[in-house]
């Protein structure tokens, strides 16, 4: 008993180490991201002043950069829902110290995502008008509606789980921090005084929306992919859209999610907590999606090119031979098959070369999204010559901005909310305590008996003694 | 003489007018109305669109999208003003149509001069700069040259851009034309990513246009004047019709190649011939662009490449489309397309 006390001490001491401790880094780092989101703001000040002239989109390309980067945030905000929603469901033991991390990605992600649609809009200051005049027929209601209802969810979901945790923070930090910080704990933390009751109620809540979470997740990142499936371009006019979304948003979340992990780690020496056991599960995660991926896009490219309907040549041409081929064969390539790779061979399976891997994976889908969107518009339709189109300088900052304030948003709520689910991490770790107890026992038992049983226990045995070494 | 694979019959043509009756007349009977939205309600929708859940909830707008048909853009409450449509002497809605025969057009070559459709289009609407909202492509001749092909919005029957505005701000009118309400419209651009004829152009800055332009009474009809972050297209001049007169385009053409009629009464006339539309249709094999698709277009081509006003196929080119007030829209900017 006493050393699971003495964990949960030194596990809540490093949690809350960095809204204690600020380096001059920090400083640093936050004004950085301050910059970057500055220099977005004023360009979309431009904007807003000039109106979309302002970037390289015309009509006949008419959606760009904007687009793509909403496609890629909705998608990195799946981080959340697979990773602690999934693994909630199938009630995985290692996932206690990650959920919070994702849950948290999933939040901004989807805020920052649907910013880019606003900044897309012509006539930003009419949006109430789809409240007003809004159609249920149009993919574009159904994009608002799911994503309300997913950010909605998302910090219902966010939320929940951290309640006990908030009123750890109040208990435990009062008087350490600002009078900001004490009153948000106090305000989020309720009344929460951790009574079995109140444990019982809060179970019950998370289980509901864990499985309400899922399907909305997974018709959140359907809706995207109709906004172009809907459509009769060819390119975008296929069916396989929605699943190659759903698929894409998890990959890039796990790799977003994985990234955000070994930073965090890095940062703030979290090492005993987010071990090369949870990155091996990312992992293999990226690895079996992946391989999924490059089904969805054999199949797609395959029977597309196989009939190869009027315009077909030219969307080929122009994804396998000319302008997006560089683009496409890195997507393809990097983004797909050398994580598959980097996972499969054990020597580059360590935490560096899955970061690596991660790092990939998220600029490839990056890149898809880019030329999904511009490639379905390029094909011309009637006979003129194909436009071009690449994004410019305003583009490319109000983008740079948005990944900036994603980041932002996450280095602030460090030094406020917590990171890891204590209470949950503890659950974890008492079960995984008394699982190696129980193991000892067999163990002890199995010694006496023989070799044969022992082998068979170990596998997959959980013990936290393992992480807690590297 | 080799022409477009899909063609429609006359039969087939009739067979449209008929299934178009029924809906007509119940469109008829709806007073076309505006329904303006209170402040209040207006606030009501705002506040619930800051808390989040709020298409689930909203009722009025909202909630009637999910009655209203899925091509006829916002519900019965939720209207755009538009002028009552035409009727034919017994009162039923005209339905307006386009045929354009290219064995008479040219590309105005023989004038010299750009394709006098899309200028006159430019300057009866102050359509700003670079937009042709009646382009005359060339494209390439079955059995080499080329052909000029005039296109107009294909007024879909069927329209994609019209199912896919979040806002209904594009909406198909009882007498079959799609028209853009610029004051509506939020400027998202997905009707572009769904218009397959690349017939939707969008002013991406403050639009280019004469002072006199500038001064104009907004209407649906003649978008004028055009307002930027919104989209715009050809809006098939019913107005003008309605008073008796033809399409700028129609009139300007020196070929006589555009037709302009009413499916309805099976009329059809090129300001100096009437002739019955369906008939001129099937005689001369006429067809639709893209007709696979689905779109049901409401503009018909016959088949040619300028032959009947004496064009050779071999020779090239048109002159570039100008936008002859331009030196008058002082300070605005333009773009290439
Ligand atoms: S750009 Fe305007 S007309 Fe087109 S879909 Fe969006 S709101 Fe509707
Ligand atoms: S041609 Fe394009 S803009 Fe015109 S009705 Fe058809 S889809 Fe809409
Ligand atoms: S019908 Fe009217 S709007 Fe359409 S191209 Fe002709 S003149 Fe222009």
């Amino acid at each position: 008993m006493d050393t699971v006390t003495n964990w949960r001490e030194r596990l809540i001491s490093k949690t809350t180490r960095p809204t204690r401790v600020t380096t001059y880094k920090y400083w640093l780092w936050l004004g950085f991201l301050i910059l970057i989101t500055g220099n977005g703001a004023f360009q979309y000040w431009k904007q807003w002043q000039d109106g979309l002239y302002v970037t390289d989109m015309r009509d006949r390309i008419s959606w760009g950069l904007y687009i793509s980067m909403f496609i890629f945030f909705t998608g990195v905000s799946m981080a959340g829902t697979v990773i602690s929603a999934m693994l909630r469901a199938a009630n995985a033991q290692w996932r206690a110290s990650i959920t919070r991390v994702a849950e948290f990605i999933t939040a901004f992600a989807l805020m920052i995502g649907a910013g880019f649609i606003i900044v897309d809009m012509g006539r930003p200051e009419r949006i109430f008008n789809v409240y007003i005049h809004g159609r249920w027929q149009s993919p574009i209601m159904w994009d608002v509606m799911a994503i309300t209802t997913y950010l909605t969810a998302s910090l219902i979901y966010l939320y929940a789980p951290m309640i006990p945790d908030l009123a750890l923070y109040r208990d435990r930090l009062a008087g350490k921090v600002g009078a900001v910080r004490s009153f948000i704990y106090r305000t989020l933390a309720l009344d929460w005084k951790g009574s079995p009751t109140q444990f019982k109620l809060l179970g019950k809540a998370i289980t509901i929306m864990t499985l309400i979470i899922i399907p909305i997740a997974v018709s959140v990142h359907s809706v995207v992919s109709w906004i172009f499936g809907m459509t009769l371009r060819v390119g975008w006019n296929t069916a396989i859209f929605g699943i190659l979304f759903v698929a894409g948003a998890v990959f890039s979340g796990l790799a977003t999610l994985i990234i955000i992990m070994a930073v965090l780690r890095k940062t703030y020496h979290w090492e005993e907590y987010i071990t090369e056991r949870q990155f091996k599960y990312l992992g293999y995660m990226l690895a079996s999606l992946a391989l999924f991926m490059i089904y969805i896009n054999v199949s797609e490219y395959l029977t597309a090119g196989f009939k190869f309907e009027e315009g077909s040549e030219f969307a080929f041409r122009q994804l396998f031979l000319e302008e997006f081929s560089g683009m496409f064969s890195f997507y393809i390539i990097f983004g797909l098959v050398v994580p598959v790779a980097i996972v499969l061979i054990p020597k580059t399976r360590t935490i560096g070369g899955i970061v690596v891997a991660a790092v990939l994976v998220n600029l490839a889908m990056f890149i898809e999204r880019y030329f999904l969107v511009v490639t379905g518009l390029r094909v011309p339709l009637m006979p003129y010559e194909p436009a071009s189109y690449s994004p410019n300088f305003v583009e490319w900052s109000i983008a740079a901005s948005g990944v900036a304030m994603f980041c932002l948003l996450l280095t602030v709520t460090v030094k406020i909310f917590p990171m890891f689910a204590v209470w949950e991490m503890t659950e974890e770790h008492d079960a995984a305590m008394a699982l190696t107890q129980a193991e000892e026992t067999l163990m002890h038992e199995a010694a006496i008996a023989g070799p044969r049983l022992s082998t068979e226990v170990s596998p997959d045995s959980g013990r936290p003694a393992e992480g807690g070494a590297s | 003489m080799p022409g477009p694979a899909s063609t429609t019959s006359g039969a087939d043509v009739t067979k449209r007018r008929h299934q178009a009756k029924p809906r007509a007349r119940g469109q008829a009977e709806t007073p076309v109305s505006i329904r303006p939205v209170s402040r209040r309600e207006a606030l009501k929708y705002i506040t619930m669109g800051a808390i989040g859940a709020v298409p689930l909830m909203a009722p009025g707008g909202v909630m009637d999208g999910l009655v209203a048909d899925v091509v006829r853009g916002p519900d019965a409450t939720d209207q755009i003003s538009v002028t009552a449509p035409a009727t034919t002497k017994s009162g039923r809605i005209r339905q307006w149509s386009m045929i354009i025969d290219l064995a008479k057009c040219d590309g105005c070559q023989s004038q010299g001069t750009p394709p006098q459709c899309t200028t006159a289009c430019i300057e009866g609407h102050f359509a700003p700069q670079p937009m042709e909202w009646i382009e005359v492509y060339e494209a390439d001749f079955g059995g080499g040259g080329t052909q000029f092909i005039p296109t107009p919005c294909q007024q879909c029957e069927n329209p994609p851009c019209v199912k896919v505005c979040p806002v209904g701000a594009t909406f198909s009118t009882p007498e079959g034309v799609v028209l853009i309400d610029q004051e509506r419209c939020i400027g998202c651009r997905i009707c572009m990513a769904a218009c397959p004829y690349d017939r939707r152009f969008f002013n991406w800055g403050d639009p280019p246009i004469p002072p006199e332009a500038a001064l104009a009474d907004y209407q649906v009809e003649q978008q004028v004047p055009a307002t930027r972050g919104t989209v715009m297209k050809c809006d098939f001049c019913p107005e003008m019709v309605r008073d008796g007169t033809l399409p700028f385009c129609v009139q300007a053409c020196p070929n006589d190649a555009i037709w302009y009629g009413d499916l309805e009464e099976d009329i059809a006339t090129n300001g100096r011939t009437i002739v019955k539309a369906s008939r001129l249709i099937s005689e001369n094999n006429g067809y639709r662009l893209k007709e696979h698709l689905g779109t049901q277009p409401r503009v018909h081509y016959l088949p040619g490449h300028g032959e009947d006003v004496g064009r050779d196929p071999g020779v090239e080119g048109r002159m570039p489309t100008d936008w002859p007030w331009i030196e008058r829209a002082e300070g605005a900017v333009s773009w290439t397309r």
